[in-house]
């Protein structure tokens, strides 16, 4: 069969890419002005979430779904090349904005309206035309991916013997479709509000910037899932491979991630508690959103009966996946505390919620990314990564992740907001651990790159399955895993 | 599924990237024009850029289909290909389902909330303190600001130029389904009066609703600016339309390639592509012709 080598420049440029993107991210906090502070923080936020969550995780569904369904590739491999080009493409244009006159985006990653329409810098339909962009890119990307899992599995494959990460994909990647044309909607609204003198988020024309929330969040908050239940797939790979069981609870596994996708789009409103809900709504996003945690309490529950009694070893791959479950968990629990309508008033918008998402989505997703990554990084390079090396980076990380964001909560509860370049001196003492604790996990990543770059380089071989306990196709063939692995379907039973 | 035959993977190709640089460009464009126009500062270097984009996306779509049409006529592709390309196309079509969902919950949200909440209805009695006096009705032709924008004189019934649009489009769904099953039955002289018939169906549609824009425009004041009506009006109407052209283009392409002797009686999914697109531009139609013109 043909080789299409732009295919692999695409995993290679694609995983780079992530890796320098999640490095750069540093916002800078006692030396600048207010305004570039908030433009830090849109940025910061939009970047993290566009541009190293998703983009890292696509490029995990490109290379281990086809190994894992026994497919050479994606199903339209064309059409998945075009969607990793619009990345940088659409990134180009967003950084862009910040040497614009008028600074970049400075309204947070959420701009709401009106501050992203009637005060909204000059460069904001700059961004409008990135998110459009980005936007077209992931549907592209969930397209090919519903395609190839639906359509190139392996003979004998029934969707309930696909592996568990497949399964988290395709229903990511239905969220993706469903959501990302609801963005492109809510900021084709606010490009036509800015130039065009319509009135959708303006009151005194009859629309109403509460209508921006309601589109954005139905929007967003699948957006938080899409960006954690992949991570939910490859921890349910990685905790059976080092308990040496198999998964426990296969089907309700499977279940649970459908039925946390199917509540994520009845529950957007629990972001805009305070924007004066009618106290029924409040009310049922209230319950749907503590609904949430019934699944997730499923999850987390056969995760931990997995590993009981199973034998243990911790490499690193399952260091991280340990460490996702227990801060997972964490993150989780201020969820459901902010989700509670009438504490919500007092949490909303202080640091607490910051702690809150970013304990979601640090050992969450970010872990997650690591722990895929270190797992399947034999597999990929043919090369054993630096064991010592890994642990060194998977306890700085835990460590000065804790200890950026743990404070957090006290900063919030205390009442500290968020989003402010400067605060009151009785806050002085967290944030000072904060930032130090948030220097050493970014300095931290630094060690990623380099333990990926000497795997890459060379090592000691990896067999076809370095890990004793690891089940499924990607560990029949060799590693590193020939181009266009499967060219003939394999047989599953 | 067919057992043990290969996959087919195609060559490599460069019109992803084209195709990238050709939309960057585009877009980089109108952000520019539009920047710089509401500055009032010149737009011709942006004009430059975005006819340039414009131009290279032009000839990505014609080298793209035209390797894909190459391919499919080589016989290249398996019916797995065929199949992955169904399903990519249900899927882009569910996305188009739910980028009009984004506008249709705006145009609800309004009518249901936001207005009456401006007009005092419900426990919203602040939003009622902005503009005392303000009356919530739909067609919303008093806008709570009538300074900042003033209303249309009158909005556009159902009866006249809609409903004639709404029997355009029915027709013309029925039409291409006539055209699908002469291609299924190999009558090819069939396919090509029912196809045109569809096309021409398509276009009447587009110069009726130019129609209708002007007469808003012109005589009855509502317009993009004129509050949340013509807001949702045009948002609504006007994307549908460009869905319209879009989905008129691609019957034509349709067309020129039945002509040209392309698709045989069990495979011809371009056409098919092109059909269900047209099926959904017709639904997101009489949706609108509900809820924006006769409620």
């Amino acid at each position: 069969m043909y080789l299409v080598f732009s295919f692999t420049m695409f995993l290679l440029g694609g995983s780079m890419a992530m890796v320098i993107r999640a490095e750069l991210f540093q916002p800078g906090l006692q030396i600048v002005q207010p305004e570039f502070f908030n433009q830090m923080t849109t940025m910061h936020g939009l970047i993290m979430v566009f541009g190293a969550v998703m983009p890292a995780f696509v490029g995990l569904a490109n290379w281990m779904i086809p190994l894992m369904i026994g497919a050479p590739d994606m199903a339209l491999p064309r059409m998945n090349n075009w969607s990793f080009w619009l990345l940088p493409c659409a990134f180009l244009i967003l950084v862009s904005t910040l040497f614009m006159e008028g600074g970049a985006p400075n309204f947070g990653w959420t701009f709401y309206a009106p501050l992203s329409t009637t005060y909204g810098p000059p460069s904001t339909t700059f961004f409008i035309f990135a998110i459009h962009i980005m936007g077209i890119s992931s549907i592209m990307g969930a397209i090919n991916v519903i395609a190839t899992i639906l359509n190139l599995r392996a003979p004998g494959m029934t969707l309930m013997k696909m592996p568990l990460f497949v399964w988290t994909w395709l229903i990511t990647a239905f969220l993706l479709i469903a959501v990302m044309p609801v963005l492109a909607g809510v900021v084709t609204m606010m490009l036509m509000d800015i130039n065009f003198g319509t009135s959708f988020f303006d009151a005194s024309g009859g629309g109403d910037p509460v209508l921006f929330q309601h589109v954005f969040w139905f929007f967003g908050h699948p957006e938080v899932y899409i960006m954690i239940l992949p991570a939910f797939g490859a921890i349910s790979h990685i905790i059976p491979a080092f308990s040496r069981k198999p998964l426990f609870g296969y089907a309700s596994m499977v279940y649970a991630v459908g039925a946390i996708a199917l509540l994520s789009f009845i529950v957007w409103a629990h972001h805009m508690f305070t924007v004066g809900v009618p106290l029924a709504g409040q009310l049922f996003f209230m319950y749907a959103t503590m609904l949430i945690a019934v699944p997730t309490g499923v999850k987390v529950f056969n995760w931990v009966a997995t590993m009981f009694r199973g034998s243990l070893s911790f490499e690193a791959p399952m260091l991280f996946a340990v460490a996702f479950v227990i801060l997972f968990t964490i993150g989780g629990f201020s969820g459901l505390m902010l989700a509670i309508a009438p504490s919500d008033f007092q949490y909303h918008d202080t640091y607490f919620v910051v702690a809150h998402f970013h304990y979601v989505l640090v050992p969450g997703a970010i872990f997650g990314i690591f722990a895929a990554a270190y797992f399947w990084l034999p597999k990929w390079t043919g090369h054993m990564y630096d064991e010592a090396l890994a642990k060194t980076h998977f306890w700085l990380s835990f460590i000065g992740m804790n200890l950026a964001f743990f404070p957090m909560h006290f900063l919030g509860l205390a009442g500290m907001p968020r989003r402010i370049p400067d605060y009151a001196l009785q806050f002085a003492d967290f944030n000072m651990i904060s930032s130090i604790g948030a220097f050493m996990f970014g300095a931290t990543q630094l060690l990623f790159l380099l333990i990926v770059v000497r795997c890459v380089r060379g090592g000691e071989p990896a067999p076809a399955k370095p890990w004793e306990g690891a089940e499924g196709l990607e560990w029949t063939v060799p590693s590193p895993a020939p181009y266009h692995t499967f060219s003939t379907p394999p047989e599953v039973k | 599924m067919a057992e043990n035959q290969t996959y087919y993977v195609p060559e490599q190709s460069k019109w992803p990237i084209v195709a990238t640089i050709g939309l960057g460009v585009t877009l980089y464009g109108l952000a520019s024009i539009l920047v710089n126009g509401g500055r009032g500062e010149s737009t011709t270097g942006a004009w430059v850029m975005f006819m340039v984009g414009a131009l290279i996306m032009a000839y990505m779509l014609f080298g793209w289909f035209g390797s894909v049409i190459r391919e499919s006529r080589a016989g290249l592709y398996s019916a797995q290909m065929d199949r992955s390309f169904r399903w990519g196309m249900s899927w882009f079509i569910f996305s188009e389902v739910m980028f009009f969902a984004a506008f249709f919950g705006a145009l609800f949200y309004v009518r249901m909330f936001a207005v009456p909440w401006l007009g005092g209805e419900g426990d919203k009695g602040s939003s009622a303190m902005l503009w005392e006096g303000f009356q919530a009705t739909w067609p919303l032709v008093q806008n709570p600001d009538p300074e900042a924008y003033p209303g249309p004189r009158e909005v556009i019934g159902p009866w006249g130029l809609p409903l004639i649009n709404t029997l355009l489009l029915v027709s013309s769904s029925f039409t291409v389904t006539v055209a699908h099953h002469a291609l299924k039955a190999g009558h090819r002289h069939t396919v090509k009066v029912w196809l045109g018939a569809t096309i021409v169906l398509g276009l009447s549609f587009l110069v009726l609703q130019a129609e209708e824009y002007v007469h808003a425009y012109q005589e009855l004041d509502l317009t993009l600016q004129s509050g949340i009506y013509g807001s949702t009006f045009f948002m609504l109407t006007g994307f549908h339309g460009a869905h319209v052209t879009l989905g008129t283009l691609m019957l034509f392409i349709m067309l020129v390639r039945v002509f040209k002797g392309h698709f045989t009686a069990d495979n011809h999914f371009g056409f098919e592509a092109a059909a269900w697109y047209w099926h959904f531009v017709d639904v997101v139609w009489l949706a609108l012709f509900v809820f924006v013109y006769i409620l």
